[in-house]
């Protein structure tokens, strides 16, 4: 039985697997919409999400699944202090898979350790979320039609951004990705990113303040939020949330084969004047996402052939 | 000073001087009910000074402990008033309920019942990284 916790779950080979796959999906949709007959599948969101589980739920019923779950803490028996432990233990018995969010690092990886059927980590407080990591890499083969010799620019909230870390792991296995870390000083990339990642595996990287210094080289602009439930500190929120705002102005410089990326949802560090722009692919990334979760779930359910 | 030969036991050698009693403590020595020699401050030629434990009793050593607190222990098994196994600990590669993750978004900070698990990230500079968050913990020096 496998699971998904973190990208690197996921060797290289298995990921191009599942990028052909989700490209199949999108090609012959009508070929897989029995493929998960009879088969549940368990959207354990601790933590509110909107798209992510949505995303989750769509792609089972696109394969003929059905789905059951809750969507935040709220709604659960957490609230009555029952563990992680117990509840993948309940619903194992009910899901033949299970897609959890939860707040606190680490926990999906505990209730891999303890469930009978695969988990999948739809996000761990400010450390790993895979499958956006596999939506991005299916929306950079698709755009750019390869997963190498790119330039990327990541924008915003470095340190936090749980996205972002996943894509920094993910693509350090492919050759010559340039890294450019766009951030204000505080929220810089975590230690291990730099020291596992970057350092261990002699891979060149350069950290700058202002975006409009490099959004000239970038091949692709991948963008995050800066988020509120990160901070310990209100005031911390406020003085940084409106640092990196892209707009057509700063568009200008940008290459005409730009694609800007981001994991949704937006708050304001993209102007909405940009969604008319062509580089902007945000939208047909969160469309990707459905699919290469289509494809995740028929892998780690073994049905179809996957 | 003279401290009686132990005739089945246990004998903790070249302990970094001062860290004895945080051996004593954490293998949780206190609670043998035998003799327990702590000498400290001992000559050494090698280290110039160390700490010695001797334990008067046949005793399960967890090596994991050791290893993490000081990895140039020698631990001597004696029986029979002869040293009849002589271990050398080293900086484990796993560490179970020996570290305790400070970090507050971690899930062993709210699951009951959790292992606290660490594994080694980096020898020379001995870190340890919870399985769980990833964040990195330095061993004490």
């Amino acid at each position: 039985m496998r699971h998904l916790i973190d990208p690197m779950d996921l060797d290289v080979q298995e990921i191009q697997e599942l990028l052909e796959l989700a490209n199949d999906i999108i090609e012959h949709k009508d070929k897989y919409s029995e493929v998960c007959k009879g088969k549940k599948l368990a959207t354990l969101f601790f933590e509110p999400s909107t798209r992510t589980r949505l995303s989750f739920e769509a792609a089972m019923i696109e394969l003929g699944g059905n789905v059951l779950g809750f969507s935040s803490a709220d709604s659960s028996s957490a609230t009555k202090g029952e563990s992680v432990h117990d509840t993948i233990q309940v619903v194992g018995c009910y899901a033949d898979i299970i897609a959890m969010r939860h707040p606190k690092e680490g926990a999906p990886l505990f209730a891999s350790l303890k469930s009978p059927v695969p988990i999948i980590n739809a996000g761990d407080g400010g450390h790993y979320h895979p499958t956006q990591t596999l939506t991005d890499l299916l929306t950079i083969q698709r755009e750019k039609g390869r997963l190498e010799n790119l330039t990327i620019g990541f924008c915003g909230d470095l340190k936090f951004g749980r996205t972002v870390h996943s894509l920094i792991k993910a693509l350090s296995r492919y050759d010559n990705i340039r890294y450019i870390l766009i951030s204000p000083p505080e929220l810089q990339v975590p230690d291990y990113i730099r020291t596992e990642i970057f350092e261990r595996n002699h891979i060149a990287y350069q950290q700058v303040e202002r975006m409009d210094e490099v959004i000239q080289d970038l091949d692709i602009l991948y963008m995050t939020r800066v988020q509120r439930e990160r901070f310990f500190n209100e005031a911390d929120y406020i003085r940084l949330k409106d640092t990196y705002i892209l707009d057509t102005e700063k568009l200008k410089k940008a290459r005409a084969d730009l694609s800007i990326l981001h994991p949704l949802p937006r708050v304001n560090e993209i102007s909405t004047k940009v969604d008319d722009d062509p580089r902007a692919c945000y939208f047909r990334q969160a469309l990707n996402g459905k699919y290469v979760r289509m494809a995740l779930i028929m892998k780690l359910l073994e049905v179809g052939g996957a | 000073m003279n401290i009686d030969s132990i005739y089945n036991g246990i004998v903790l050698d070249h302990i970094t001087a001062g860290k004895s009693m945080q051996i004593y403590h954490d293998l949780e020595l206190d609670k043998l009910d035998c003799s327990v020699a702590i000498i400290k401050n001992v000559k050494s030629n090698k280290l110039g000074r160390k700490d010695i434990i001797k334990i008067d009793q046949e005793y399960s050593v967890n090596l994991d402990v050791l290893g993490y607190i000081d990895p140039d222990i020698t631990v001597s098994i004696i029986r029979d008033g002869e040293t009849i196994e002589k271990k050398k600990v080293e900086l484990p590669e796993r560490l179970v309920n020996i570290l305790i993750c400070k970090n507050p978004r971690c899930i062993t900070t709210t699951e009951q019942g959790i292992d606290h698990v660490f594994k080694l990230a980096n020898r020379e500079k001995r870190t340890y990284r919870c399985i769980y968050c990833e964040e990195d913990q330095q061993t004490v020096s």
